[in-house]
Protein backbone atom coordinates (compact mmCIF):
# COMPACT_ATOMS: atom_id res chain seq x y z
CA UNK A 1 0.00 0.00 0.00
CA UNK A 2 1.16 3.49 -0.83
CA UNK A 3 2.67 4.87 2.15
CA UNK A 4 0.83 7.84 2.05
CA UNK A 5 -2.56 6.14 2.15
CA UNK A 6 -1.41 4.52 5.10
CA UNK A 7 -0.47 7.87 7.10
CA UNK A 8 -3.95 9.30 5.85
CA UNK A 9 -5.51 6.51 7.52
CA UNK A 10 -3.41 6.65 10.49
CA UNK A 11 -4.55 10.30 10.64
CA UNK A 12 -8.50 9.40 10.45
CA UNK A 13 -7.85 6.78 13.09
CA UNK A 14 -6.51 8.87 15.30
CA UNK A 15 -9.09 11.63 14.45
CA UNK A 16 -11.94 9.37 15.35
CA UNK A 17 -10.32 8.40 18.73
CA UNK A 18 -11.77 10.70 21.17
CA UNK A 19 -15.52 9.24 20.10
CA UNK A 20 -14.77 5.95 21.34
CA UNK A 21 -12.16 6.64 24.26
CA UNK A 22 -12.85 7.96 27.94
CA UNK A 23 -11.51 11.27 28.42
CA UNK A 24 -8.81 9.81 30.64
CA UNK A 25 -7.77 8.30 27.50
CA UNK A 26 -8.00 11.16 25.07
CA UNK A 27 -5.45 13.39 27.55
CA UNK A 28 -3.26 10.31 27.44
CA UNK A 29 -3.18 10.34 23.50
CA UNK A 30 -3.03 14.34 23.77
CA UNK A 31 0.14 13.76 25.52
CA UNK A 32 1.39 11.13 22.99
CA UNK A 33 1.13 13.13 20.30
CA UNK A 34 2.46 16.29 21.63
CA UNK A 35 5.55 13.82 22.78
CA UNK A 36 5.86 12.93 19.38
CA UNK A 37 6.61 16.05 18.04
CA UNK A 38 9.38 16.59 20.83
CA UNK A 39 10.10 12.82 19.73
CA UNK A 40 10.49 14.22 15.62
CA UNK A 41 12.51 17.80 16.37
CA UNK A 42 15.21 15.01 18.53
CA UNK A 43 14.94 12.70 15.55
CA UNK A 44 15.28 15.57 12.72
CA UNK A 45 19.40 16.03 14.26
CA UNK A 46 19.81 12.72 16.05
CA UNK A 47 18.32 10.30 12.05
CA UNK A 48 19.33 13.05 9.72
CA UNK A 49 22.54 15.03 11.00
CA UNK A 50 23.83 12.48 13.29
CA UNK A 51 23.63 14.72 16.17
CA UNK A 52 22.11 13.10 19.68
CA UNK A 53 21.17 16.08 21.97
CA UNK A 54 20.23 15.50 24.79
CA UNK A 55 18.53 19.12 25.52
CA UNK A 56 15.69 18.90 23.73
CA UNK A 57 13.65 19.12 26.76
CA UNK A 58 15.15 21.76 27.85
CA UNK A 59 14.24 23.81 24.62
CA UNK A 60 10.57 21.92 24.97
CA UNK A 61 10.53 23.30 29.03
CA UNK A 62 11.36 26.62 27.90
CA UNK A 63 8.37 27.11 25.73
CA UNK A 64 6.33 25.48 28.43
CA UNK A 65 7.67 27.98 30.72
CA UNK A 66 7.33 30.97 28.61
CA UNK A 67 3.78 30.35 27.76
CA UNK A 68 2.27 29.84 30.88
CA UNK A 69 4.70 32.62 32.24
CA UNK A 70 3.33 35.21 29.71
CA UNK A 71 -0.39 33.84 30.07
CA UNK A 72 -0.01 33.90 33.94
CA UNK A 73 2.34 36.80 35.10
CA UNK A 74 2.37 38.91 32.17
CA UNK A 75 -1.78 38.83 31.17
CA UNK A 76 -0.73 37.80 27.36
CA UNK A 77 -3.81 36.32 25.39
CA UNK A 78 -3.08 32.57 24.31
CA UNK A 79 -2.26 33.27 20.63
CA UNK A 80 0.63 35.60 21.59
CA UNK A 81 1.55 33.94 24.36
CA UNK A 82 1.98 30.74 22.45
CA UNK A 83 4.01 31.91 19.75
CA UNK A 84 6.43 33.82 21.94
CA UNK A 85 6.76 30.08 23.34
CA UNK A 86 7.83 28.97 20.31
CA UNK A 87 10.43 31.76 19.53
CA UNK A 88 11.99 31.91 23.26
CA UNK A 89 12.32 27.92 22.10
CA UNK A 90 14.08 28.83 18.63
CA UNK A 91 16.29 31.66 20.32
CA UNK A 92 17.37 29.11 22.88
CA UNK A 93 17.85 26.43 20.48
CA UNK A 94 19.72 29.54 18.37
CA UNK A 95 21.95 30.43 20.91
CA UNK A 96 22.43 26.42 21.68
CA UNK A 97 23.21 25.75 18.26
CA UNK A 98 26.07 28.49 18.04
CA UNK A 99 28.14 26.54 20.75
CA UNK A 100 27.20 23.19 19.85
CA UNK A 101 28.04 23.10 15.84
CA UNK A 102 31.50 22.87 16.04
CA UNK A 103 31.23 19.18 18.12
CA UNK A 104 30.13 16.04 17.37
CA UNK A 105 29.87 12.62 18.37
CA UNK A 106 29.99 12.13 22.17
CA UNK A 107 31.40 15.95 22.77
CA UNK A 108 28.21 17.23 21.09
CA UNK A 109 26.16 14.79 23.58
CA UNK A 110 28.00 15.99 26.70
CA UNK A 111 27.78 20.00 25.61
CA UNK A 112 24.00 19.24 24.97
CA UNK A 113 23.60 18.14 28.68
CA UNK A 114 25.31 20.62 29.84
CA UNK A 115 23.54 23.21 28.34
CA UNK A 116 20.35 21.51 29.10
CA UNK A 117 21.86 21.52 32.59
CA UNK A 118 21.88 25.06 32.32
CA UNK A 119 18.33 26.15 31.68
CA UNK A 120 17.50 23.93 34.60
CA UNK A 121 19.37 25.44 37.05
CA UNK A 122 17.99 28.86 35.68
CA UNK A 123 14.81 27.71 36.33
CA UNK A 124 14.95 26.43 39.83
CA UNK A 125 16.87 29.11 41.26
CA UNK A 126 15.09 32.16 39.27
CA UNK A 127 11.97 31.80 41.94
CA UNK A 128 10.78 35.51 40.75
CA UNK A 129 10.14 34.74 37.41
CA UNK A 130 9.88 30.92 37.37
CA UNK A 131 8.76 29.76 41.53
CA UNK A 132 11.94 28.19 41.68
CA UNK A 133 10.91 24.16 43.19
CA UNK A 134 7.23 24.85 43.06
CA UNK A 135 6.79 25.68 39.71
CA UNK A 136 4.30 27.96 37.68
CA UNK A 137 0.36 27.53 37.77
CA UNK A 138 -1.58 28.63 34.39
CA UNK A 139 -5.30 28.55 35.18
CA UNK A 140 -8.00 28.35 32.30
CA UNK A 141 -5.34 29.04 29.64
CA UNK A 142 -7.35 27.71 27.13
CA UNK A 143 -10.19 29.60 24.80
CA UNK A 144 -13.14 28.55 25.40
CA UNK A 145 -13.51 26.58 22.29
CA UNK A 146 -10.36 24.62 23.32
CA UNK A 147 -12.07 23.68 26.76
CA UNK A 148 -13.27 20.57 26.08
CA UNK A 149 -10.75 18.17 25.86
CA UNK A 150 -12.06 16.23 22.37
CA UNK A 151 -11.50 20.03 20.80
CA UNK A 152 -8.18 20.49 21.87
CA UNK A 153 -7.34 16.98 21.32
CA UNK A 154 -8.19 17.48 17.52
CA UNK A 155 -6.02 20.98 17.25
CA UNK A 156 -2.91 18.91 18.67
CA UNK A 157 -3.59 16.05 16.39
CA UNK A 158 -3.79 18.87 13.39
CA UNK A 159 -0.46 20.28 14.43
CA UNK A 160 1.01 17.48 15.20
CA UNK A 161 -0.26 16.24 11.93
CA UNK A 162 1.08 19.79 10.56
CA UNK A 163 4.77 19.77 12.00
CA UNK A 164 5.37 16.09 10.64
CA UNK A 165 4.43 17.12 7.40
CA UNK A 166 6.84 20.20 7.54
CA UNK A 167 9.36 17.77 9.15
CA UNK A 168 9.29 15.74 6.88
CA UNK A 169 9.61 17.88 4.18
CA UNK A 170 12.19 19.52 5.69
CA UNK A 171 14.55 16.24 5.74
CA UNK A 172 13.92 15.85 1.92
CA UNK A 173 14.66 19.76 1.21
CA UNK A 174 17.93 20.32 -0.96
CA UNK A 175 18.93 21.76 2.90
CA UNK A 176 18.09 18.61 4.48
CA UNK A 177 19.76 16.76 1.80
CA UNK A 178 23.03 18.96 3.16
CA UNK A 179 22.53 17.92 6.49
CA UNK A 180 22.55 13.89 5.47
CA UNK A 181 25.47 14.82 3.53
CA UNK A 182 26.67 16.45 7.06
CA UNK A 183 26.39 13.36 8.88
CA UNK A 184 27.94 10.88 5.98
CA UNK A 185 30.67 13.39 5.54
CA UNK A 186 31.73 16.77 6.40
CA UNK A 187 34.87 17.32 5.04
CA UNK A 188 33.29 16.31 1.72
CA UNK A 189 30.54 18.87 2.38
CA UNK A 190 33.53 21.54 3.08
CA UNK A 191 35.23 20.45 -0.23
CA UNK A 192 32.00 20.82 -2.14
CA UNK A 193 31.79 24.07 -1.03
CA UNK A 194 29.04 23.71 1.97
CA UNK A 195 29.40 26.03 4.85
CA UNK A 196 29.26 23.22 7.38
CA UNK A 197 28.80 25.13 10.80
CA UNK A 198 26.20 27.64 9.42
CA UNK A 199 24.26 24.66 7.93
CA UNK A 200 24.27 22.62 11.32
CA UNK A 201 23.64 26.10 13.15
CA UNK A 202 20.37 26.38 10.96
CA UNK A 203 19.88 22.49 11.22
CA UNK A 204 19.48 22.82 14.87
CA UNK A 205 17.49 26.05 15.08
CA UNK A 206 14.68 24.65 13.07
CA UNK A 207 14.78 21.44 15.19
CA UNK A 208 14.30 23.61 18.20
CA UNK A 209 11.70 25.22 17.03
CA UNK A 210 9.71 22.12 16.31
CA UNK A 211 10.35 21.36 20.04
CA UNK A 212 9.17 24.78 21.09
CA UNK A 213 5.98 23.91 18.91
CA UNK A 214 5.50 20.38 21.36
CA UNK A 215 6.45 22.77 24.59
CA UNK A 216 4.23 25.45 24.05
CA UNK A 217 1.38 22.76 23.45
CA UNK A 218 2.42 21.02 26.84
CA UNK A 219 1.65 24.41 28.43
CA UNK A 220 -1.75 24.33 27.62
CA UNK A 221 -2.46 20.65 27.81
CA UNK A 222 -0.88 21.01 31.45
CA UNK A 223 -1.30 24.33 32.56
CA UNK A 224 1.61 23.72 34.97
CA UNK A 225 5.02 23.48 34.84
CA UNK A 226 8.28 22.81 36.97
CA UNK A 227 11.81 22.09 36.58
CA UNK A 228 11.23 18.43 36.00
CA UNK A 229 9.76 19.61 32.76
CA UNK A 230 13.43 20.98 31.69
CA UNK A 231 15.56 18.29 33.46
CA UNK A 232 17.41 15.60 31.56
CA UNK A 233 14.68 13.34 32.21
CA UNK A 234 12.55 15.31 30.00
CA UNK A 235 15.35 15.11 27.29
CA UNK A 236 15.89 11.39 27.68
CA UNK A 237 12.03 10.45 27.33
CA UNK A 238 11.58 12.23 24.18
CA UNK A 239 15.37 10.73 22.66
CA UNK A 240 14.17 7.18 23.55
CA UNK A 241 10.91 7.41 21.70
CA UNK A 242 12.56 8.08 18.83
CA UNK A 243 15.46 5.54 19.00
CA UNK A 244 12.00 3.24 19.88
CA UNK A 245 9.94 4.23 17.04
CA UNK A 246 13.06 4.18 15.33
CA UNK A 247 16.00 6.89 14.36
CA UNK A 248 15.39 8.16 10.70
CA UNK A 249 12.18 7.04 10.05
CA UNK A 250 10.79 10.41 11.38
CA UNK A 251 6.89 9.36 11.59
CA UNK A 252 8.21 6.28 13.93
CA UNK A 253 8.06 9.16 16.80
CA UNK A 254 4.88 8.51 17.26
CA UNK A 255 5.33 5.08 17.67
CA UNK A 256 7.95 6.02 19.70
CA UNK A 257 5.64 8.11 21.81
CA UNK A 258 2.54 5.72 22.19
CA UNK A 259 4.72 2.61 22.71
CA UNK A 260 6.19 4.59 26.07
CA UNK A 261 3.59 6.17 27.24
CA UNK A 262 1.09 3.50 27.21
CA UNK A 263 3.57 1.35 28.46
CA UNK A 264 4.22 3.72 31.50
CA UNK A 265 1.00 4.24 32.29
CA UNK A 266 0.04 0.66 32.22
CA UNK A 267 2.69 -0.61 34.34
CA UNK A 268 2.80 1.72 36.57
CA UNK A 269 -0.71 0.92 37.29
CA UNK A 270 0.36 -2.76 38.72
CA UNK A 271 3.96 -1.60 40.19
CA UNK A 272 6.40 1.54 41.37
CA UNK A 273 9.19 -0.14 39.55
CA UNK A 274 7.76 0.92 36.12
CA UNK A 275 10.93 2.45 35.19
CA UNK A 276 12.77 -0.74 35.69
CA UNK A 277 9.84 -2.67 33.30
CA UNK A 278 10.79 0.36 30.91
CA UNK A 279 14.37 -0.01 31.33
CA UNK A 280 14.42 -3.68 30.54
CA UNK A 281 11.95 -2.83 26.83
CA UNK A 282 14.40 -0.63 26.25
CA UNK A 283 17.21 -2.75 26.19
CA UNK A 284 14.83 -5.53 24.30
CA UNK A 285 14.55 -2.80 21.79
CA UNK A 286 18.55 -2.17 21.75
CA UNK A 287 18.83 -5.73 21.03
CA UNK A 288 16.62 -7.47 18.99
CA UNK A 289 15.12 -4.30 17.08
CA UNK A 290 18.00 -1.08 17.10
CA UNK A 291 16.28 0.41 14.04
CA UNK A 292 13.37 0.91 16.13
CA UNK A 293 9.51 -0.41 15.52
CA UNK A 294 8.77 1.65 11.90
CA UNK A 295 12.35 0.70 11.21
CA UNK A 296 12.36 -2.91 11.74
CA UNK A 297 8.68 -2.88 10.01
CA UNK A 298 10.37 -1.35 7.24
CA UNK A 299 13.40 -3.56 7.04
CA UNK A 300 10.54 -6.84 6.65
CA UNK A 301 8.34 -4.91 4.24
CA UNK A 302 11.38 -4.09 1.84
CA UNK A 303 11.89 -6.79 -0.95
CA UNK A 304 14.44 -9.60 0.15
CA UNK A 305 17.43 -9.01 -1.39
CA UNK A 306 17.79 -5.64 -1.72
CA UNK A 307 21.45 -4.55 -0.44
CA UNK A 308 20.92 -2.28 2.84
CA UNK B 1 50.51 30.96 -19.57
CA UNK B 2 49.35 32.62 -16.08
CA UNK B 3 49.49 31.02 -13.05
CA UNK B 4 46.51 28.81 -11.61
CA UNK B 5 47.86 28.32 -8.98
CA UNK B 6 51.01 29.70 -7.01
CA UNK B 7 52.22 28.11 -3.81
CA UNK B 8 54.86 30.74 -2.07
CA UNK B 9 56.84 29.16 0.85
CA UNK B 10 53.94 27.51 2.01
CA UNK B 11 54.83 25.66 5.45
CA UNK B 12 52.27 23.46 7.09
CA UNK B 13 53.32 22.14 10.68
CA UNK B 14 52.00 19.58 12.77
CA UNK B 15 53.79 20.66 16.46
CA UNK B 16 57.14 19.85 15.79
CA UNK B 17 56.60 18.22 12.60
CA UNK B 18 57.12 20.16 9.30
CA UNK B 19 54.90 17.97 6.94
CA UNK B 20 54.88 20.53 4.50
CA UNK B 21 58.18 22.56 4.88
CA UNK B 22 58.55 25.92 2.31
CA UNK B 23 56.94 24.68 -0.92
CA UNK B 24 56.58 27.19 -3.59
CA UNK B 25 55.82 26.13 -6.71
CA UNK B 26 53.51 27.91 -9.99
CA UNK B 27 51.10 25.81 -12.20
CA UNK B 28 50.19 27.51 -15.42
CA UNK B 29 46.67 27.32 -16.38
CA UNK B 30 45.59 24.12 -17.84
CA UNK B 31 48.45 22.41 -17.61
CA UNK B 32 48.02 18.60 -16.18
CA UNK B 33 50.62 18.50 -13.35
CA UNK B 34 51.74 15.28 -11.31
CA UNK B 35 52.86 15.86 -7.78
CA UNK B 36 54.41 12.39 -6.52
CA UNK B 37 57.21 11.61 -3.92
CA UNK B 38 57.54 8.74 -0.86
CA UNK B 39 55.03 8.40 1.66
CA UNK B 40 55.35 11.03 3.78
CA UNK B 41 56.57 13.53 1.59
CA UNK B 42 54.04 15.61 2.34
CA UNK B 43 51.70 15.11 -1.06
CA UNK B 44 48.13 14.83 0.63
CA UNK B 45 48.97 17.72 3.44
CA UNK B 46 49.99 19.99 0.19
CA UNK B 47 46.63 19.18 -1.14
CA UNK B 48 45.19 19.95 1.96
CA UNK B 49 46.31 23.35 2.14
CA UNK B 50 45.37 24.27 -0.94
CA UNK B 51 41.89 22.88 -0.21
CA UNK B 52 42.10 25.42 3.79
CA UNK B 53 41.13 21.63 4.89
CA UNK B 54 44.33 22.57 6.75
CA UNK B 55 45.50 25.70 7.38
CA UNK B 56 49.26 26.63 6.39
CA UNK B 57 51.00 27.60 9.02
CA UNK B 58 52.84 30.63 7.07
CA UNK B 59 53.81 31.45 3.16
CA UNK B 60 50.84 32.12 0.80
CA UNK B 61 48.53 30.18 -1.27
CA UNK B 62 47.38 32.31 -4.34
CA UNK B 63 44.50 31.52 -6.73
CA UNK B 64 43.92 32.85 -10.16
CA UNK B 65 45.05 36.02 -8.50
CA UNK B 66 43.46 35.39 -5.53
CA UNK B 67 45.20 35.25 -1.92
CA UNK B 68 43.45 31.72 -1.13
CA UNK B 69 45.63 31.42 1.71
CA UNK B 70 42.86 32.48 5.20
CA UNK B 71 39.39 31.26 3.17
CA UNK B 72 37.58 28.56 4.92
CA UNK B 73 37.27 25.39 2.47
CA UNK B 74 33.91 26.04 1.33
CA UNK B 75 34.87 29.49 0.39
CA UNK B 76 37.87 27.90 -1.91
CA UNK B 77 35.75 25.77 -3.41
CA UNK B 78 33.05 28.16 -4.79
CA UNK B 79 36.33 29.85 -6.32
CA UNK B 80 36.44 26.36 -8.25
CA UNK B 81 38.78 24.42 -6.74
CA UNK B 82 37.59 20.74 -6.29
CA UNK B 83 39.20 17.58 -5.10
CA UNK B 84 39.02 14.14 -4.51
CA UNK B 85 39.85 11.89 -1.33
CA UNK B 86 42.82 9.39 -1.57
CA UNK B 87 40.18 7.08 1.36
CA UNK B 88 37.06 7.72 -0.86
CA UNK B 89 34.75 10.17 0.78
CA UNK B 90 31.09 10.20 -0.23
CA UNK B 91 27.70 10.08 1.07
CA UNK B 92 27.55 6.05 1.82
CA UNK B 93 23.44 6.31 2.56
CA UNK B 94 22.74 8.38 -0.45
CA UNK B 95 22.13 7.21 -3.91
CA UNK B 96 24.73 8.29 -7.02
CA UNK B 97 22.82 10.49 -8.17
CA UNK B 98 21.98 12.12 -4.73
CA UNK B 99 26.00 12.47 -4.35
CA UNK B 100 26.53 14.50 -7.24
CA UNK B 101 22.78 16.38 -6.50
CA UNK B 102 24.70 17.48 -3.19
CA UNK B 103 27.65 18.77 -5.20
CA UNK B 104 25.98 20.58 -7.89
CA UNK B 105 23.89 22.26 -4.76
CA UNK B 106 27.61 23.29 -2.68
CA UNK B 107 28.29 25.95 -5.38
CA UNK B 108 24.71 26.98 -6.69
CA UNK B 109 21.79 28.67 -4.65
CA UNK B 110 19.19 27.22 -3.29
CA UNK B 111 21.46 25.12 -0.43
CA UNK B 112 18.88 26.90 2.16
CA UNK B 113 15.86 25.82 0.70
CA UNK B 114 14.23 24.70 3.83
CA UNK B 115 11.15 23.20 2.56
CA UNK B 116 11.10 22.94 -1.27
CA UNK B 117 11.32 20.06 -3.61
CA UNK B 118 15.16 19.35 -4.76
CA UNK B 119 15.15 20.58 -7.87
CA UNK B 120 17.67 20.93 -10.65
CA UNK B 121 18.27 23.11 -13.72
CA UNK B 122 18.00 21.42 -17.14
CA UNK B 123 21.36 22.53 -17.03
CA UNK B 124 22.54 20.24 -13.80
CA UNK B 125 20.82 17.78 -15.45
CA UNK B 126 23.16 18.01 -18.60
CA UNK B 127 25.98 18.67 -15.96
CA UNK B 128 24.92 15.21 -14.00
CA UNK B 129 24.48 13.36 -16.80
CA UNK B 130 28.29 14.12 -18.27
CA UNK B 131 29.62 13.34 -15.23
CA UNK B 132 27.89 10.25 -15.11
CA UNK B 133 28.99 9.52 -18.27
CA UNK B 134 32.38 10.52 -18.25
CA UNK B 135 33.33 8.44 -15.06
CA UNK B 136 31.28 5.15 -16.69
CA UNK B 137 28.49 5.04 -14.01
CA UNK B 138 25.45 4.63 -16.34
CA UNK B 139 23.25 2.35 -14.98
CA UNK B 140 24.39 3.27 -11.19
CA UNK B 141 22.64 6.26 -10.44
CA UNK B 142 19.87 4.93 -8.31
CA UNK B 143 22.14 2.69 -6.15
CA UNK B 144 23.37 3.63 -2.52
CA UNK B 145 26.83 4.21 -2.77
CA UNK B 146 27.72 1.60 -0.15
CA UNK B 147 26.49 -1.01 -2.39
CA UNK B 148 28.81 0.27 -4.62
CA UNK B 149 32.04 -2.38 -5.50
CA UNK B 150 35.12 0.40 -4.11
CA UNK B 151 36.15 0.48 -7.85
CA UNK B 152 32.56 2.17 -8.70
CA UNK B 153 32.83 4.48 -5.52
CA UNK B 154 36.42 5.42 -7.14
CA UNK B 155 34.19 6.33 -9.79
CA UNK B 156 31.34 8.01 -7.83
CA UNK B 157 34.63 10.32 -6.30
CA UNK B 158 35.39 11.63 -10.01
CA UNK B 159 31.92 12.17 -10.99
CA UNK B 160 31.22 14.60 -7.98
CA UNK B 161 34.69 16.47 -8.43
CA UNK B 162 34.30 17.12 -12.08
CA UNK B 163 30.37 17.63 -12.26
CA UNK B 164 30.75 21.42 -11.34
CA UNK B 165 33.14 21.52 -13.66
CA UNK B 166 36.08 23.01 -11.80
CA UNK B 167 38.67 25.12 -12.51
CA UNK B 168 41.13 23.18 -10.66
CA UNK B 169 40.67 19.54 -10.14
CA UNK B 170 43.10 17.94 -7.12
CA UNK B 171 43.06 14.62 -7.59
CA UNK B 172 44.13 12.58 -4.71
CA UNK B 173 45.75 8.57 -6.04
CA UNK B 174 42.27 8.02 -8.06
CA UNK B 175 43.51 5.34 -9.08
CA UNK B 176 45.30 3.45 -5.86
CA UNK B 177 43.60 0.13 -5.24
CA UNK B 178 42.19 -0.31 -8.81
CA UNK B 179 42.92 -2.97 -11.54
CA UNK B 180 44.40 -2.44 -14.58
CA UNK B 181 41.24 -1.97 -16.58
CA UNK B 182 40.09 1.09 -13.82
CA UNK B 183 43.05 2.54 -14.01
CA UNK B 184 42.90 3.01 -17.59
CA UNK B 185 39.75 4.06 -17.37
CA UNK B 186 41.07 6.79 -15.04
CA UNK B 187 43.39 7.44 -16.50
CA UNK B 188 41.03 7.94 -20.21
CA UNK B 189 38.40 10.11 -17.82
CA UNK B 190 41.48 12.57 -16.93
CA UNK B 191 42.62 12.37 -20.73
CA UNK B 192 39.45 13.76 -21.53
CA UNK B 193 38.23 16.59 -19.36
CA UNK B 194 38.67 19.98 -20.87
CA UNK B 195 41.84 22.12 -21.32
CA UNK B 196 40.89 24.62 -19.21
CA UNK B 197 40.41 22.85 -16.04
CA UNK B 198 44.15 22.72 -14.40
CA UNK B 199 44.45 19.63 -13.04
CA UNK B 200 47.09 17.91 -9.98
CA UNK B 201 47.28 14.84 -9.31
CA UNK B 202 48.78 12.95 -6.66
CA UNK B 203 49.78 9.57 -8.02
CA UNK B 204 52.00 6.80 -6.99
CA UNK B 205 51.76 4.66 -10.89
CA UNK B 206 54.37 6.30 -12.73
CA UNK B 207 53.51 4.67 -15.74
CA UNK B 208 50.08 5.96 -15.25
CA UNK B 209 51.44 9.12 -14.39
CA UNK B 210 53.98 10.09 -16.82
CA UNK B 211 51.48 9.20 -20.15
CA UNK B 212 49.33 11.70 -18.80
CA UNK B 213 50.93 14.94 -17.24
CA UNK B 214 52.90 18.15 -18.68
CA UNK B 215 54.90 18.87 -15.63
CA UNK B 216 56.35 16.74 -12.69
CA UNK B 217 56.78 17.81 -9.50
CA UNK B 218 58.67 15.30 -7.00
CA UNK B 219 58.13 16.05 -3.37
CA UNK B 220 60.81 14.32 -0.25
CA UNK B 221 60.24 15.62 3.34
CA UNK B 222 58.41 18.30 2.74
CA UNK B 223 60.21 20.00 0.33
CA UNK B 224 60.16 19.94 -3.66
CA UNK B 225 62.97 18.37 -4.58
CA UNK B 226 62.73 18.14 -8.07
CA UNK B 227 60.23 20.01 -10.91
CA UNK B 228 60.75 18.71 -14.66
CA UNK B 229 59.08 17.19 -17.73
CA UNK B 230 57.82 13.88 -17.16
CA UNK B 231 60.47 12.39 -19.98
CA UNK B 232 63.22 13.63 -17.51
CA UNK B 233 61.95 12.33 -14.20
CA UNK B 234 62.67 8.45 -14.54
CA UNK B 235 66.34 9.51 -15.36
CA UNK B 236 66.57 12.08 -12.42
CA UNK B 237 69.01 10.62 -10.00
CA UNK B 238 68.19 12.66 -6.88
CA UNK B 239 64.12 11.21 -7.81
CA UNK B 240 65.69 7.49 -8.49
CA UNK B 241 67.23 7.90 -4.99
CA UNK B 242 63.63 8.97 -2.97
CA UNK B 243 61.44 7.45 -4.94
CA UNK B 244 62.03 4.96 -8.00
CA UNK B 245 65.09 3.45 -6.20
CA UNK B 246 62.94 2.95 -3.08
CA UNK B 247 60.38 1.47 -5.14
CA UNK B 248 62.37 -1.13 -7.16
CA UNK B 249 64.03 -2.04 -4.32
CA UNK B 250 60.85 -2.92 -2.64
CA UNK B 251 59.90 -4.47 -5.88
CA UNK B 252 62.88 -6.60 -6.23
Amino acid sequence: MNRGVMWLLALLAAAVMPLVLSSYHVDLATRILIFAVLAMSIDVLAGFVGRTSLCHGAIFGVATYVVIWAMAKAGLPAAPAFLSGVLAATLVAALFGLLAVRTSGVYFLLLTVALGMVVWGICLRWTGVTGGENGLRGQDMRPGFLLARENFYWLVLAVAALTAWAMQRFVNSPFGLSLRGIRDSESRMRALGYNVPLHLFVGFAVSGFFAGVAGALYAFFNEYVSPSSVAMGQSVAGLLMAIVGGIGTLFGSFIGAAAIILLENTVSWYTDRWQAVLGLVFILTMIFAPEGILGTVRRLAAPKGRAR
Amino acid sequence: MPAALTLTDVVVAFGALRAVDGVSLSIPAGERRAIIGPNGAGKTTLFQAITGMVQATSGRVVFEDADITALPPHRRAQRGISRTFQITNLFPTLTVRQNLFLALRGLAPGKFSLFGQPRITAAETARTEAALQAARLIGREETEVRALSYGEQRQVELAVSIVNQPRMLLLDEPAAGLSPNERAMVAEVIRALPRDITVVLIEHDMDLVLGLVDQVTCLHEGRVLVEAPPSEIRGNPAVQEVYLGRARHAAG
